[in-house]
């Protein structure tokens, strides 16, 4: 085997966190990039995703931040010639690119080998043919479908599958125009409408499995053909909800062994068959109780089921199962692909066994997804094939009980535990319990109300009857802990099914601090138990933990000093995988200072929860309950209680500190005082007149009156927003009066009680910096500029390094403000700043305004720490340890420009999430970013553009719709798009002004019911292959119509700019759309 | 519910709750993996004298249904799990753990860490110990302390069958002809044979080679069962005659037993191997199956007699899975290739001696 062992590997990354494909493959590449250090092979990555910590310079040999493409692919394999690729720990993005490399004959050309799973593996389960014929080859069931062109053909398809039945229309997204049929009518009538909605007229009838079970399998095998299970997992949500968006338990909890044992035969042929050499997901449907959802069938027989999907490939599974197993699956994937054989592929569990075993689970996981309709209140929540989540969590307990509330508990949805229930439900005849983000909630709220639990499987369409049985059992204990005066018994009882001290509280009337004394009078505490892939049978060393109440501690305190870092919790927009990145760093920054690194986080996809990212790993909620209890355990060691490090993990772990300092628990790093000086505005006014730096005029109000008198003294527009929220949640720039009566409202609900602020909206160049403090000195590792103007939320503008348009003298100021706030707020480690910096006339001073200040990392950390080359977080860290930036070797001041640029832009996933406006504002809407880097501004550009599919295509169709306000600035872009041979179509205002410059165009109304074709009839039907939509307030009507504009192009996944600057720079960027360079981030910093 | 106590041998005890009969249950404490398979486990016969502890916390979620029982009745003296769950949820179930429990009288205790319980054994080995609703922990470890040993009783006498019968297809019509000598066997082994053609007549344990033999059998299989191997000079006597005589396939304990009559020893593991994971190399074909596995003994191959070779490890602890021979038709495997509760993986054994029998009915001996 040792002969078919590559000497070099080129891996391909997932690119940007988008929703279907998050965190899980930074995870799955480091891992990988890991595994091929220890084979001793040289890797090759290629990621255009700088967020990740794959992209360091020190996990893979060579590593590329470059668009992935396939022109860019092949650049890097001439000047690499790796021997081998690794298609299989890139999602469907590194998938895809491989076997677009082959086609186009690249890999033969450069004598690139195909490594694991070959390709003809790969085709054969994903395409549609190919594996239905591959399951009838193998005797499996295969789902029965027919594609129908006519209503009548879907009848007769009906009738030879058997009502019920699912329409879906060929080529739509999401579904669109179909739906289920339950009579020959209502086939009918959906037949008609998924012909209609379907480009190419063709629907595929297929036999409705509704009210089904999920089963899926992880499994593995090897080339010598031997095959193993990993985990098995069952959604709560049946068939029909992606299991991305499903609630997911691991192990399966309703499947008898025979059940088990079926399913997971037919896996293990299937992957025989197909000859996968790595990872792969089988997903099932398996029948359900007849009373629950009858089928034809005898019942006695083994329980019928089908083959609903394979995945050849590392999945966003395969990472929650080695989080719920402990398994490595993508370190042994890609030892399997070097030739490796899982007998001698060493246990890093056990480290006496092999990898050839089965882990068994003595606990109970369960997953709940992270959705992001807290942002978008106005998108679909409807659950479907479509997934929505941006990320998931995973708590582990010894009940289900138990691992669901502390699921629910890591959604970190401020006070939403299981006892929530939406207000409507109050007056409802009977709650909704379809599939949508509240399910859960709106399950226990009917259960609350009495109704039957076998009623109740059947109305939410096979939830199986043993989950609510579950849900039951909570709210039994609800009423007791209502009903029954509080005694240790009962306490006892309540935290071994989970409930938190604040919902105990909620429930027997005390403060949940009170929760916590008593429970510490009854001697009830947690207990840490060790997820060990073996339930006990064997020594195991994982440092990897859960709380539970039982009688043995496992997690026993070790020697040495050791220091806690709080982790960011699940990927939502606003928090991404950034701070996964910075909580990893910490930890590597606390072993390399010679520190235990002690990690808490509750999400399974990504580095930091990989039990050898630190010396010990806690797998919790992050909130206080479960952080101070974390500190307490680690308490009883000798070296007493570790201090706590919040500054990593977002607005997560910053919440934290005033928790924190309150219970007298030490923190590292700059002080609650610190974050309070910059969240209390007024503090922080007084603050800064101090220093004596100028911020935009505003104040902090709580009434409107307060607003109205407030925006007119300082004039609009201005920025209204909640204090104390992340990712610009309810933030808005307000015209006038109107507006600003409309949005005090609803920022209002979101601040819940917390003051509201008002600023005077400047609109100038927004710049951000990250900076370094010891307490003395501060670095600055460089400054960034947004292309956008002030206005767009910094997470969804484009931001270049170093910047463009700034003069030496406006970055002097910008560096002096910044060292005298840090100083001045005595923040230690990492400080990040935002600026905004008016246009100045010769002569007159720079005009730098304060925005914001965040003592904290921002989601910035990783792109200016790869583009400058300053390993921020480690100097973060060694300076909260105490350690002065000169004893570190590094300066203070403005940390020298490098001689590249770097432009990081932003990734959004709209075209998942239907209903949601995609216009860029102050509030946060994108889901990921990427990074172009090169020699020169406009090649970086362009590179950010291409990779995160905004490049403008060349000489193409485009339509135009400018707001009155930006048109003046449009006017030269509509010139350039001219002059470069677009052709241009454009709304009726916007037509008009360009007919006057003389330039040909086509009107296209935007009035929906004015006749065809309207704009939206443009984009769907492909005449246009980009737009630029820039909108007016959100109040004005062009919002409302350049709605359907914009949903409409992100359907069709056009670009579509919604700011004159993004539109600009992509025009930009047309100049020298392949006049880039492709080189090692290392090359590009001069390093070697 | 009751309260219900754990005490094992070394002292250490756990509080739970009665979750079957109430009343005590003594036995030797072992623990299985397998996340599956509660009632499989429940009704095998190798578990007669044990008090079994799942460490998959959640037990009883699919109920219970008498058609997958693997003998007539629940083996181990008692039960230990973490909840046991009265709502159970499946098509097939039509009975609660609790109540087939009670209506068996088999004690059984949850609520209990057997997570911590597990651990201990690990640490120290398997121990006796009691379940108990009706005594304080310190009566119920005075009264395990006067326990007699495990390894001291011969278990097989009290599962094997007491009188010779046939499975399923009449022993003329099958096409092969199996005796099968009962050490305490499970219906699946059964099944598997009758699924391929085989008429099995079962022998009880003790049956003397003779009277095996005056059947003709096309092949004898050794069945699983309970107990310390060295218990059993008579059967290890009986079985050496045998061999070489007819084909011969012994599982588990069936395995040990030739084992002995082939020259080797068997030595008592420290805690046992339980479950439906434990990975074993054919060493023959090479390939590594996940392998069900229940046995707290296992053979030591030094003094194998020449023509017999290990054909099987396990790759876990390196211990024997497998024993065959170069001269004589014998196959014997430590685990269970019948699996129920377990992975299906090995049902290629049961092939494999099928095709041992058709060698030599053809004469290619």
């Amino acid at each position: 085997m040792e002969s078919l062992k590559p000497s070099s590997v080129l891996i391909i990354g997932s690119g940007p966190i988008v929703i279907g494909q998050a965190a899980e493959f930074d995870y799955a590449g480091t891992q990988a990039c890991k595994a091929m250090r220890e084979e001793g092979v040289r890797s090759i990555l290629v990621n255009s995703n700088p967020a990740t910590i794959m992209t360091d310079l020190d996990i893979a040999d060579a590593v590329y931040i470059e668009p992935l493409t396939v022109p860019v692919l092949e650049r890097v394999i001439a000047r690499e010639r790796p021997e081998g690729l690794l298609p299989t720990l890139g999602g469907q993005t590194g998938l895809n690119l491989a076997v677009e490399l082959s086609k186009a004959g690249i890999l033969e050309k450069y004598g690139v080998r195909l490594l694991g799973t070959p390709l003809d593996a790969i085709r054969r389960a994903e395409d549609r043919e190919l594996f239905r014929e591959m399951l009838a080859k193998l005797g499996e069931p295969v789902l029965e479908s027919e594609i129908c062109h006519t209503v009548e053909e879907c009848v007769a398809a009906a009738e030879k599958i058997g009502l019920p039945v699912v329409v879906r229309p060929a080529f739509t997204l999401g579904g669109t125009g179909g739906g289920m049929a339950f009579t020959m009518d209502q086939l009918r009538a959906v037949a008609a409408s998924g012909l209609a909605a379907s480009p190419i007229s063709q629907v595929l009838v297929e036999k409705n499995l509704l009210g089904w079970k999920e089963i899926e399998y992880e499994v593995m095998r090897d080339s010598a053909g031997n095959c193993i299970t990993i985990c098995n997992m069952e959604n709560m949500d049946p068939m029909g909800v992606h299991t991305g968006d499903s609630i997911v338990v691991a192990p399966s909890q309703t499947l008898s062994d025979k059940d088990y044992q079926m399913l997971r035969s037919a896996a293990l042929r299937i992957i025989s068959e197909l000859g996968i050499e790595g990872g792969c997901n089988v997903q099932f449907s398996l029948a359900p109780r007849k009373d629950v959802c009858d089928w034809r069938g005898d019942p006695d027989a083994p329980l019928p089921y089908y083959v609903i999907e394979v995945n050849p490939r590392v999945s966003r599974s395969s990472a929650l199962a080695s989080k719920a197993t402990g398994y490595p699956i993508a370190r042994v994937a890609a030892k399997i692909a070097c030739g490796r054989t899982l007998d001698e592929i060493p246990n890093a569990v056990t480290r006496k066994t092999t990898a050839a075993f089965e882990p068994a689970l003595d606990y109970v996981v369960v997953k709940i997804p992270r959705w992001p309709f807290d942002k978008f209140a106005l998108g679909d929540r409807t659950l479907g094939t479509q997934m929505k989540a941006t990320g998931e969590v995973m708590a582990i307990d010894r009940t289900f009980e138990a691992a669901l509330n502390k699921a629910v508990r890591s959604l970190e949805f401020g006070g939403r535990s299981l006892l929530w229930e939406r207000p409507e439900w109050r007056e409802a005849a009977e709650i909704p319990v379809h599939a949508t983000d509240e399910r859960l909630w709106a399950l226990m709220a009917a259960l609350r109300r009495g109704e039957d639990i076998l009623e109740l499987s059947r109305r939410s369409r096979g939830v199986d009857p043993w989950f609510l049985e579950r849900l039951q059992n909570i709210i039994r204990m609800e009423r007791r802990l209502l009903e029954e005066p509080l005694h240790p018994e009962l306490l006892r009882e309540a935290k071994r099914m989970g409930f938190s001290d604040e919902m105990v509280g909620q429930l027997a009337d005390r403060l949940p601090e009170q929760i916590r004394a008593l429970r510490h009078e009854w001697g009830i505490r947690p207990v840490y138990k060790m997820v060990d892939t073996c339930a006990a049978e064997f020594d195991a060393e994982t440092p990897y933990f859960y709380s539970t109440y039982e009688q043995e501690n496992e997690a026993v305190p070790e020697e040495g000093r050791a220091a806690l870092v709080v982790g960011s919790g699940p990927i939502r927009i606003g928090q991404g995988i950034e701070f996964d990145y910075a909580s990893v760093h910490a930890a590597w920054a606390l072993q390399d200072a010679g520190l235990r690194a002690i990690m808490v986080n509750s999400n399974p996809e990504t580095v930091s929860t990989d039990f050898d990212t630190s010396d010990r790993l806690y797998f919790e909620p992050l909130d206080e309950e479960a952080i101070r209890d974390i500190l307490e355990n680690e308490g009883e060691g000798p070296s007493g209680i570790p201090p706590s490090i919040v500054q990593f993990g977002g607005q997560t772990a910053i919440n934290e500190a005033g928790p924190l300092r309150r219970a007298g628990l030490p923190i590292i790093g700059s002080d609650a005082d610190a974050i309070d000086i910059a969240e209390d505005r007024r503090r922080f006014e007084r603050f800064l007149q101090d220093l004596g730096i100028p911020q935009p005029p505003g104040a902090a109000i709580t009434t409107l009156e307060e607003a109205m008198k407030t925006a007119q003294q300082i004039g609009y527009p201005v920025l209204v927003r909640p204090s104390y929220v992340l990712g610009g949640r309810a933030m808005e720039i307000v015209q006038n009066a109107t507006e600003l009566v409309t949005f005090v409202g609803a920022a209002a609900e979101v601040a819940a009680g917390r003051p509201i602020l008002i600023d005077k909206f400047l609109e100038g160049a927004e710049v951000e910096v990250d900076a370094i403090c010891d307490g003395e000195r501060v670095l600055v590792p460089g400054i960034m500029e947004h292309i956008e103007r002030a206005g767009v939320h910094s997470g969804d503008s484009m931001a270049v390094y170093p910047p463009v348009h700034l003069d030496e003298e406006e970055k002097a100021v910008i560096v002096e403000y910044t060292r005298r706030i840090v100083l001045g707020m005595g923040a230690i480690g990492l400080t990040n700043i935002q600026y905004v910096v008016l246009p100045r006339r010769p002569g007159e001073a720079p005009r730098v305004f304060v925005l914001e200040v965040n003592p904290r990392a921002s989601r910035t950390v990783p792109f200016l720490s790869k583009v400058t080359g300053v390993p921020m977080v480690q100097l973060a860290v060694g300076a909260m340890l105490g350690r002065k930036l000169a004893d570190q070797g590094y300066p203070d001041g403005l940390w020298p420009e490098r001689s590249l640029y770097a432009v990081k832009a932003p990734v959004f996933s709209m075209s998942k999430l239907t209903g949601v406006d995609t216009y860029l504002g102050p509030e946060m809407k994108s889901t990921g970013e990427v990074m172009g880097i090169d020699r020169n501004f406009e090649a970086a550009l362009a590179k950010a553009l291409i990779a995160a599919d905004m490049a403008l295509p060349p000489k193409a169709s485009i339509l135009l719709s400018i707001s009155d306000r930006t048109k003046a600035d449009a006017l030269p872009l509509i010139h350039q798009l001219a002059e470069a041979g677009y052709r241009l179509y454009a709304t009726e205002g916007t037509s008009r002004m360009i007919a006057a410059l003389g330039l040909p165009v086509t009107t296209v109304t935007k009035v929906l019911s004015g006749g065809h074709p309207n704009v939206v009839d443009v984009i769907m039907d492909g005449t246009v292959q980009c737009v630029i939509n820039t909108p007016e307030g959100r109040m004005t009507g062009s919002l409302r119509d350049g709605f359907h504009i914009r949903r409409a192009a992100a359907e069709r996944r056009i670009p579509c700019f919604t700011s004159i600057d993004t539109a600009r720079a992509a025009i930009q960027a047309l100049a020298r759309p392949t006049d880039y360079d492709v080189a090692t981030v290392r090359e590009y910093l001069g390093a070697d | 519910m009751s309260d219900a106590w754990l005490v094992l041998a070394d002292g250490s005890a756990y509080r739970g709750r009665a979750a079957g009969a109430l009343g005590r249950a003594d036995g030797e404490v072992v623990f299985n993996t397998s996340m599956t398979g509660y009632q499989e486990m429940l009704t095998d016969p190798s578990y007669a004298g044990q008090l079994l502890v799942l460490t998959y916390p959640l037990i009883g979620n699919y109920g219970v249904d008498e058609r997958v029982e693997e003998s007539a009745r629940i083996q181990p003296s008692g039960l230990i799990v973490r909840q046991a769950t009265d709502q159970p949820s499946h098509l097939r179930s039509h009975q609660t753990l609790r109540e087939y429990l009670e209506a068996r009288g088999v004690v059984a205790i949850d609520g209990v860490d057997t997570r911590a319980v597990t651990r201990r054994i690990r640490h120290h080995g398997v121990m006796l110990g009691t379940i108990t609703t009706n005594e304080s922990p310190e009566q119920a470890l005075a009264r395990v302390r006067d326990l007699p040993g495990y390894d001291e009783v011969n278990w097989v006498a009290s599962v094997t069958t007491q009188r010779v019968y046939d499975w399923s297809i009449p022993l003329g019509e099958g096409r092969y002809r199996i005796a099968l000598l009962d050490g305490g066997v499970k219906r699946n082994i059964m099944r598997l044979l009758e699924r391929r053609g085989c008429a099995v007549r079962v022998f009880p344990a003790g049956t003397p080679a003779r009277d095996i033999l005056a059947l003709h059998p096309d092949g004898v299989c050794l069945s699983p069962g309970p107990g310390d191997p060295r218990l059993l000079d008579h059967m290890v006597r009986e079985v050496r005659q045998l061999i070489g005589r007819v084909p011969v396939f012994g599982i588990c304990l069936g395995h040990q037993v030739a084992a002995r009559a082939l020259g080797a020893g068997t030595f008592k593991l420290p805690f046992g191997h339980r479950g439906g994971n434990h990975p074993v190399k054919d060493l023959v074909s090479g390939r590594v199956t996940i392998t069900a596995q229940n046995h707290g003994y296992a053979v030591d191959p030094d003094g194998l007699e020449a023509g017999a070779f290990v054909s099987h490890v396990n790759l876990n602890d390196g211990t024997v899975e497998g024993i065959a021979s170069r001269t004589d038709p014998l196959m014997t495997i430590q685990y269970h290739s019948e699996a129920c509760p377990g992975p299906l993986d090995n049902e290629y054994i049961f092939d494999r001696f099928i095709e041992m029998m058709a060698a030599v009915k053809g004469g290619v001996r």
